[in-house]
């Protein structure tokens, strides 16, 4: 009778989501001068994205998977996680790119029909982490990739991911009403 | 005398190695410790090197005093272990890929972490410009109508890269081969020539999930190089750090498994009490997954009387919400017909990988860090490993389930007797080498370091996993590829942690 019971809880009680964040002005302004106003009129309050790693410790994609939880409840905004690239608007790549991630990532970029965005999530992915250069790494996204928005943080914690993302949509709501 | 006693008896003991031996042995002596790995009287806790040395760590297969070994290699040559005891294979082939240090005898030479893409080869060896290098060739499988199913790097979901190269007859798989060393980023080079605490915020970023396995193993790794002990309130505190770690990992995974049998209940439901988890540990230890709150020396962050009243309420919310979900698990036939049989870990695999974690102790292997190497805070708690016997995606999901019970208790009783005093110490300046094996949610993982005047000069940390990847390629053979996802998350291997 487990199920019923939690079912049945579910209904009575009220929900969990948090109240959505503001988008961050910082990342607003940076991107205001990157996204393309007639691509956004299409895409509107649908964002896919598209999440690569390419040299995470996995801190990161624990809290890209945070907001998918109940909490933060990523998809009422219209935002949310795609298995392919082929179906994405955003790439959201983790990592400082090894060596060995980046032609990978190179053909998943290549992969994503355009207008596309970059976000480069976290520290490492930044190039202001600690494992940029080195063997192995490149010294983050930007040496592959054009990055459109940055969201720092070791890693990011949900509400910071959610403000990043939000002002990817929060602008490309402010164009499309121009 | 034990097998590992004799092996030091006709050894040279390496001084300043603590808390357990190193010892130099001789070719003869590192061909009959492989004899002893390979009857399962010994198992292989890790094998690493450094230029002109190769070491292994051992103990005996039912738990003792682990041990090293180290054999020098003139001619940069050493007898393979992995000729006869397979997990030592790829430990080998990442060996080889980094100092240059050739297994004679090895069967398989394939490269493991160089995939080509370097400036360099044998970066912490030689370190020559780059050679041109053959197309990596995976093991073949021949019969009728097998087809290749080719997955990765990049995965469909939210997951670390790595490639999985399938071979199946229709929907039943025949073999699976894991090819990994994407995320490699030379963390131990990084560690190199820094001083411990700075080289601890490399461990705690090995593996993202296990940080704080990775950074009480360092931490130890260094305190017993330079002996020197963490405050008993350190110690504690690391307790209930690891307790709260191993906490939000199994309450993920047990709804994630669920999650890839369609079954998005448990899902959401236990993801809640995992962001509980996160946002109590964000609230306490001032982030969520407690990164680089565990120095060398002791913790980074205190415990105030409200912080003891936010976990206790913690410990009573999942205490209150998680038994419910346990027996929605238990009762929901469909779910249970997904879990129950399938991805079956035969308990001698087990042992011969001495498979860590949920993934060995589901498959009968009595073998919990806590228990069988007890450290502070554990050894006066008295830690019983949760073992399971049937080997399979439940038997997985059940150990999991007795951990968390498990690890409530564990954070209310060093709570209660949490010690008063500081909560951390200063390092002496010192130099030695030190071991250290620490229980993480995934399993043991192993930290070795050696420390010159204060600086950390070389560096070794072996992620559980490295013996728990095989195991799911064999425990795959003759599931259906759609049981491939339930089976993998139910290892939840790590892939940073490996590739470092």
């Amino acid at each position: 009778m487990a199920m019923p019971r939690l079912l049945a809880e579910g209904l009575l009680k009220s929900a969990m989501t948090e109240i959505a964040p503001a988008a961050d002005d910082e990342a607003l302004a940076q991107l205001a001068a990157r996204v393309d106003t007639a691509a956004h009129r299409r895409l509107g309050r649908s964002l896919s994205i598209r999440h690569v790693d390419a040299g995470s410790c996995n801190g990161c994609e624990l809290e890209l998977h945070a907001l998918g939880n109940a909490f933060y409840d990523l998809e009422r905004f219209g935002l949310r996680f795609v298995a392919s690239p082929r179906h994405a608007d955003v790439l959201l790549v983790t990592g400082p790119v090894t060596h060995n991630m980046r032609e990978a990532l190179e053909r998943t970029f290549a992969a994503t029909p355009g207008p596309k965005w970059v976000l480069a999530c976290g520290d490492c992915a930044t190039g202001c982490g600690m494992f940029s250069g080195g063997y192995a790494c490149l010294n983050g996204v930007g040496d592959v990739l054009p990055v459109d928005v940055v969201i720092p943080g070791c890693p990011p914690n949900p509400t910071a991911l959610l403000e990043g993302l939000l002002a990817l949509m929060e602008d490309g709501r402010a164009k499309r009403h121009r | 005398m034990s097998v590992v006693g004799d092996i030091i008896a006709r050894s040279r003991v390496v001084e300043h190695h603590r808390p357990w031996t190193r010892a130099i042995v001789d070719a003869d002596t590192w061909e009959g410790v492989i004899d002893v790995l390979a009857d399962g009287t010994l198992s292989l806790l890790s094998l690493w090197g450094e230029p002109g040395w190769a070491h292994a760590a051992v103990m005996a297969a039912g738990g003792g005093q682990p041990l090293v070994l180290s054999l020098a290699c003139p001619g940069g040559r050493y007898p393979s272990v992995g000729a006869r005891h397979p997990p030592a294979i790829r430990l080998e082939r990442a060996l080889f890929d980094l100092y240059g240090l050739i297994p004679d005898g090895a069967l398989d030479r394939r490269p493991w972490l160089d995939h080509g893409r370097w400036d360099v080869r044998q970066p912490l060896g030689a370190n020559a410009p780059a050679d041109s290098r053959e197309p990596y060739r995976f093991v073949t499988s021949e019969g009728e109508s097998l087809h290749q199913i080719a997955v990765g790097p990049v995965h469909a979901g939210i997951i670390e890269p790595g490639h999985f190269r399938f071979a199946a007859n229709g929907e039943t798989v025949v073999r699976l081969e894991a090819r990994l060393g994407y995320l490699h980023r030379g963390v131990v080079a990084r560690m190199a020539g820094l001083a411990p605490q700075e080289a601890a915020r490399f461990a705690a970023r090995a593996c993202g999930d296990s940080t704080v396995a990775y950074s009480t193993a360092f931490a130890h790794a260094v305190e017993a190089a330079l002996e020197v002990a963490a405050p008993p309130r350190a110690q504690a505190l690391r307790g209930v750090m690891a307790e709260m770690e191993r906490l939000a990992n199994h309450l993920g995974d047990i709804g994630a498994i669920c999650n890839d049998a369609a079954f998005a209940l448990m899902h959401a439901h236990c993801g809640v009490l995992r962001e509980q988890v996160l946002r109590a540990a964000a609230a306490v230890f001032s982030h969520r997954l407690m990164m680089d709150s565990i120095t060398p020396g002791g913790v980074a962050v205190d415990l105030g009387p409200d912080d003891l009243r936010i976990l206790r309420d913690l410990i009573a919310l999942v205490r209150d919400r998680f038994p419910p979900l346990v027996s929605l698990y238990d009762d929901t036939a469909s779910l249970q017909d997904r879990t129950v049989g399938t991805g079956w870990v035969a308990p001698h695999l087990a042992r011969q990988f001495a498979a860590g974690g949920y993934v060995g102790r589901a498959s009968s292997r009595v073998f919990d860090a806590r228990q069988t190497v007890p450290y502070a805070p554990y050894d006066t708690l008295g830690v019983e490993a949760c073992v399971r016997e049937a080997g399979d995606v439940n038997a997985r999901v059940w150990v999991r389930i007795d951990e968390v019970d498990q690890s409530l208790t564990l954070i209310e009783r060093l709570l209660d007797g949490l010690p008063e005093g500081p909560a951390r110490t200063d390092l002496p300046k010192g130099s030695g080498e030190g071991l250290a094996l620490v229980e993480g949610f995934r399993g043991d993982v192993l930290a070795w370091v050696r420390v010159m005047e204060g600086r950390v000069e070389r560096c070794h940390l072996r992620d559980p996993s490295w013996f728990q990847w095989p195991l799911l390629e064999a425990c795959i053979e003759g599931n259906i590829v759609a049981d491939f996802p339930l089976c993998n998350k139910s290892f939840n291997c790590a892939y940073a942690g490996v590739d470092l």
